[in-house]
């Protein structure tokens, strides 16, 4: 499985991702510089954590009109897997390949730490690998990541299971108390109506290696890898 | 050369403002033979501040340790170099930014990253992690409490967007900090580039590369304000505060050290404090060549500025390079494609002088040594004997004070002190895992533990993502109020307690950086304190075979008020790095598992001397500091290092502030866990038994098993300095002193409640925009 990891001017999370898909894991992996058009090979697009170009005006906004991005939506609309985790995340909503927004955290401050989350669905490829209703953890590290959607919205995302992973508490009790940043629903990561297109504030990659504890994350790397063995 | 014989055409209004004395503008004159010009005299102002030539402190310095078999650079660069095996070498250094963050906490703080970060990269390595140290006074004080949110926001923004993970620091509260807190930054880097990348121009005819951020008024004169004392009249010099841009210096980060791989770059060196002055003069007198600039070429963000301002601006993310000649299209090409400019705006020349071109005609000439090597110095004469006011606070008699009545309450006010609550409020907002090579992190042990790793790698196919075992661990550390009552014995006890926090990880100590905050110089009793302060690293240093590779020094910490001035507790900063051989093979401070045994190693005779006990429970600083038997420091050190390379420590912990009660809390709160423990009445007061504060002191924990095995070797090789304290409980936490009606009984829970709240409830109900009122 080939991952293209999207290098844009401020991302800092690039490196991350290539060390799970490329030195853990052993997939071909391609950096690809915002300014290229293509991602012709390519399996996975993953658009990393960071500020992109400075994240100015708003996070991911700028980043949206770059030339790499219309390869990232050709990608998705041909059925590509994309995903986004944090300011990817951020990126993949205002590009509109994910519904919603994220606004800074309900305490208004950055926060950074090992969060519990409930996987919500394992039918998916980023998922499978995980248990139904199973409790997970994963580092957390942003400033805006409180998940905001219209009620309607929310409702439609409800009614089609998009949502994959929500903060809970450790005991997998979702309410106020396990929600770090205040997101709608406790949302973490969601998913379009294909399934195809992720978006999570968690980061997986950074719970990848034993040597640095915690490997939850690396299963949702694996899970990818394996469903590409399975398609074949 | 003589000194010019027309009168000066500076008052000395225009000298005062320039912060030069009449002394030093005659020493200018005599060393170019002439009055200098206004672009001149404001060139030397900044070069001559203590913040660039350290005056002051220069023959104090000398006294370090420098070199030893790990050294491959010390004192004089960017930052020290240290090589750490498998042909892993390492960068680092420390950086004050007090006086910035003291009138604009979050730019001040922010700039502070920015700039220990570019000191990194400048050498060829990759930032791999930050620290810091920081000082407020108490945070009932609403100005202090946004200065204290200001500063930790700044620090979080910077390191947050540059994506370089903050894993470890100190913060301290004492009223002595009011009006000056302190803001101390170090950053670690791992060499990316064959060749250590050095300062010193070469090479007649290279062109001189201007890169990254453009030029603009912001920061004037920073380092001439960095070196006098605050006043309310400082809040005017808010232009004297930069402005940082994460994102450029991110950028800036990545393009360097695509450049210095290319081989193209002969020499670099950031543009901090004094700018293009001091970037083009150090770089030229290094070299022992001079350089030729013209200020029309460098890239402006606003226009009509004057060649003064040229010089003495204070943008942040800029570097001078020279490079090859010939090659300067290839890196032009390479900065713009990470959206920077790259301007070649002089060359090197024959003639050792600084010499800047405006609108065709030159606006300075000087020679490179004259701002540089030729600074003046200013050896002063110790004080044989310390202050009468400092002899009279240590011979304060604190068995007098009454015992605590409650000794559980006692532990909760302990726990609940700023200083020694949790510091989840701080790092919380600090991204500590970024770059994937966090190990422990904050808040889980004495050190920060990381991975060491280069990640060359670029767009494009990754061809490899190569690992390592080896890691190294850091620390930054300082009991400044010990330093108050004994600059000599503080100083080794901040040393000491570095690589004590590094044995507690399993890491071996290096080498440090260290970070003097002081007050005025100029004053006896200042000089005093520096002097001895020195000493008392170099001595610490040269036993725990810890050279010194760089540093900073901070000066005039002082508030004036009232008429008088407060110089702030005389704080030398240590931060200090360790060798990780494995990074599977470190250890945390919490209690594991109910039923493990816990053992004090070591210790020496505790006392309430200095301590936190003294100044929370009673408002008393003083006393005598603890005693450091180094012998038994180091001893201690290397059994706690070896138990955890055996796997034998499940954690360890050292005994700092607030004794072994203290300790032995911390170690619980972290684990979830409780403890049954009697401590031996090796003092007839139970409070210093239980609160006392001592060195060569660590808390570990072994698996019952292992009993017969571990005791024996402890007495092999600790003799009678170790002891058995008692076992770890699942929830409650019962500590008893032997033979004395005193016990410390409650929750685990209880105690996590008031430890993790000491800080976050005083910033609780502040408003976010609270702004700092002077």
């Amino acid at each position: 499985m080939k991952f293209a990891v999207i290098v844009f001017p401020g991302s800092n999370c690039d490196r991350d991702v290539v060390t799970v898909t490329r030195g853990l894991l052993d997939q071909p992996t391609r950096l690809v510089w915002h300014t290229e058009d293509d991602l012709d090979g390519c399996d996975v697009a993953v658009i990393p954590g960071g500020f992109s170009y400075g994240d100015y005006l708003r996070c991911g906004a700028i980043a949206r009109f770059s030339p790499v991005m219309q390869a990232v939506r050709r990608h998705a609309e041909r059925g590509g897997l994309v995903i986004g985790i944090c300011n990817g995340f951020q990126v993949l909503t205002e590009a509109g390949l994910l519904p919603g927004a994220l606004m800074r955290n309900r305490a208004l401050q950055f926060v950074c730490d090992r969060v519990a989350l409930k996987v919500e669905r394992t039918d998916l490829p980023w998922v499978h690998s995980y248990q139904p209703d199973e409790v997970i953890t994963l580092p957390i590290a942003h400033g805006e990541g409180c998940y905001y959607a219209e009620e309607a919205t929310l409702a439609e995302l409800e009614e089609n299971r998009q949502i994959v992973f929500r903060y809970c508490r450790p005991d997998g009790t979702i309410d106020a108390v396990g929600n770090p940043n205040g997101s709608l629903h406790n949302i973490a990561g969601l998913c379009n109506r294909h399934g195809n297109v992720l978006g999570m504030m968690p980061h997986p990659e950074r719970a990848s290696d034993p040597s640095l504890g915690g490997s939850d994350g690396r299963r949702l790397f694996e899970g990818l890898v394996a469903s590409a063995l399975a398609v074949v | 050369m003589t000194a010019p014989t027309e009168s000066s055409p500076f008052s000395s209004a225009d000298l005062a403002r320039h912060r030069l004395s009449p002394q030093e503008y005659r020493r200018i004159t005599e060393l170019i033979g002439r009055h200098p010009n206004l672009n001149e005299l404001g060139m030397f102002s900044v070069m001559w501040s203590e913040h660039c030539c350290y005056k002051n402190s220069r023959p104090l310095l000398k006294g370090l340790p420098t070199t030893g078999p790990r050294v491959l650079v010390g004192p004089g660069e960017n930052a020290g170099v240290i090589d750490i095996g498998d042909g892993l070498r390492v960068a680092f250094k420390i950086e004050s930014h007090n006086h910035p963050s003291a009138v604009e906490p979050f730019q001040g703080a922010a700039t502070g990253v920015g700039g220990i970060l570019r000191d990194i990269f400048t050498m060829g390595a990759r930032p791999i992690a930050s620290l810091n140290s920081l000082r407020f006074g108490p945070l009932e004080d609403a100005r202090n409490r946004a200065l204290f949110r200001g500063v930790v926001h700044g620090i979080g923004h910077y390191g947050n967007c540059v994506g370089v993970p903050t894993v470890g620091g100190e913060v301290y509260f004492d009223p002595t900090y009011s009006g000056n807190p302190l803001v101390n930054a170090m950053a670690i880097g791992v060499l990316e580039t064959p060749e250590i990348v050095r300062s010193g121009a070469a090479g007649i005819g290279n062109p001189v590369l201007y890169v990254g951020s453009t030029t603009g008024r912001d920061g004037m004169g920073g380092a001439s304000f960095a070196s006098a004392e605050l006043s309310d009249a400082s809040q005017k010099d808010r232009p004297a505060v930069q402005v940082g841009d994460p994102f450029t210096e991110k950028s800036l980060i990545e393009a360097c050290l695509e450049a210095f791989r290319t081989g193209a770059v002969v020499a670099a060196q950031d543009m901090g404090a004094a700018g293009l002055t001091c970037s083009s003069s150090e770089m030229a007198a290094k070299g022992g060549v001079g350089i030729e600039m013209d200020l029309d070429l460098v890239p402006v963000r606003e226009t009509g500025m004057v060649p003064y301002e040229f010089l003495l601006s204070e943008s942040q993310e800029r570097m001078l390079f020279v490079v090859e000649k010939g090659r300067e299209g290839e890196l032009i090409a390479l900065f713009e494609r990470w959206g920077l400019h790259a301007v070649v705006v002089g060359r090197v020349i024959d003639e050792p002088l600084v010499r800047i071109f405006h609108s065709g005609t030159v606006v300075a000439e000087l020679p490179a040594r004259a701002l540089t090597d030729d600074a003046p110095v200013y050896p002063r004469a110790v004080l044989p004997e310390p202050p009468a006011a400092i002899l009279k606070l240590r011979a304060f008699d604190w068995h007098s004070l009454a015992e605590p009545a409650d000794y559980t309450e006692a532990l909760l006010t302990l726990l609940d002190s700023p200083t020694i609550g949790s510091k989840s409020w701080v790092y919380r907002q600090y991204d500590h895992q970024v770059q994937n090579n966090t190990v422990i992190v904050p808040g889980a042990a004495d050190a920060a533990v990381i991975r060491v790793r280069p990640q060359s790698f670029g767009p494009g196919e990754v061809e490899a993502v190569p690992f390592t075992e080896r890691g190294i661990a850091a620390t930054v550390d300082c009991n400044s109020r010990y330093v108050y009552l004994d600059p000599y014995r503080g100083a080794m006890l901040a040393v000491a307690e570095a690589a004590r926090n590094l044995s507690c990880v399993g890491a071996t100590p290096l080498a440090i950086t260290d970070n003097l905050n002081f007050g005025s110089p100029e004053k006896p009793e200042g000089y005093w304190q520096l002097a001895m302060a020195c000493r008392g690293i170099a001595d610490a240093c040269l036993e725990l075979m810890t050279p010194v590779t760089g540093g900073n020094v901070s000066l005039y910490n002082e508030t004036q008020s009232d008429g008088g001035t407060t110089a702030i507790y005389p704080t030398p900063t240590i931060g200090m790095v360790g060798l990780v051989e494995d990074i599977h093979r470190t250890c945390s401070q919490n209690f594991k598992s109910p039923g493990d045994l816990v053992y004090l190693l070591g210790g020496g005779e505790p006392t309430l001397g200095g301590s936190e006990y003294l100044a929370c429970l009673h408002g008393v600083a003083a006393g005598e500091p603890p005693v450091l038997d180094m012998a038994l420091e180091i001893q201690v050190q290397s059994v706690c290092r070896l138990g955890i390379e055996r796997g034998l420590f499940k954690s360890a912990h050292d005994v700092a502030e607030g004794g072994l009660a203290v300790a032995l809390a911390e170690c619980c709160i972290t684990g979830n866990l409780g403890l049954d423990a009697v401590l031996g009445a090796n003092h007839p007061r139970a409070d210093v038994v239980c609160f006392g504060e001592m060195a060569a002191a660590i808390i570990v924990t072994i698996d019952p098993s292992d009993q017969v095995a571990c005791e024996l070797w402890l007495e092999c090789s600790l003799a009678e300095r170790w002891k058995l304290l008692g076992t770890v409980a699942a929830q409650s936490f019962d500590l008893r002193v032997e033979n004395r009606d005193c016990r410390i009984s409650t929750s685990c829970e209880r105690l996590k409640t008031t430890f993790e709240q000491a800080i976050s409830r005083r910033m609780e109900h502040i408003p976010v925009t609270e702004a700092p009122q002077r």
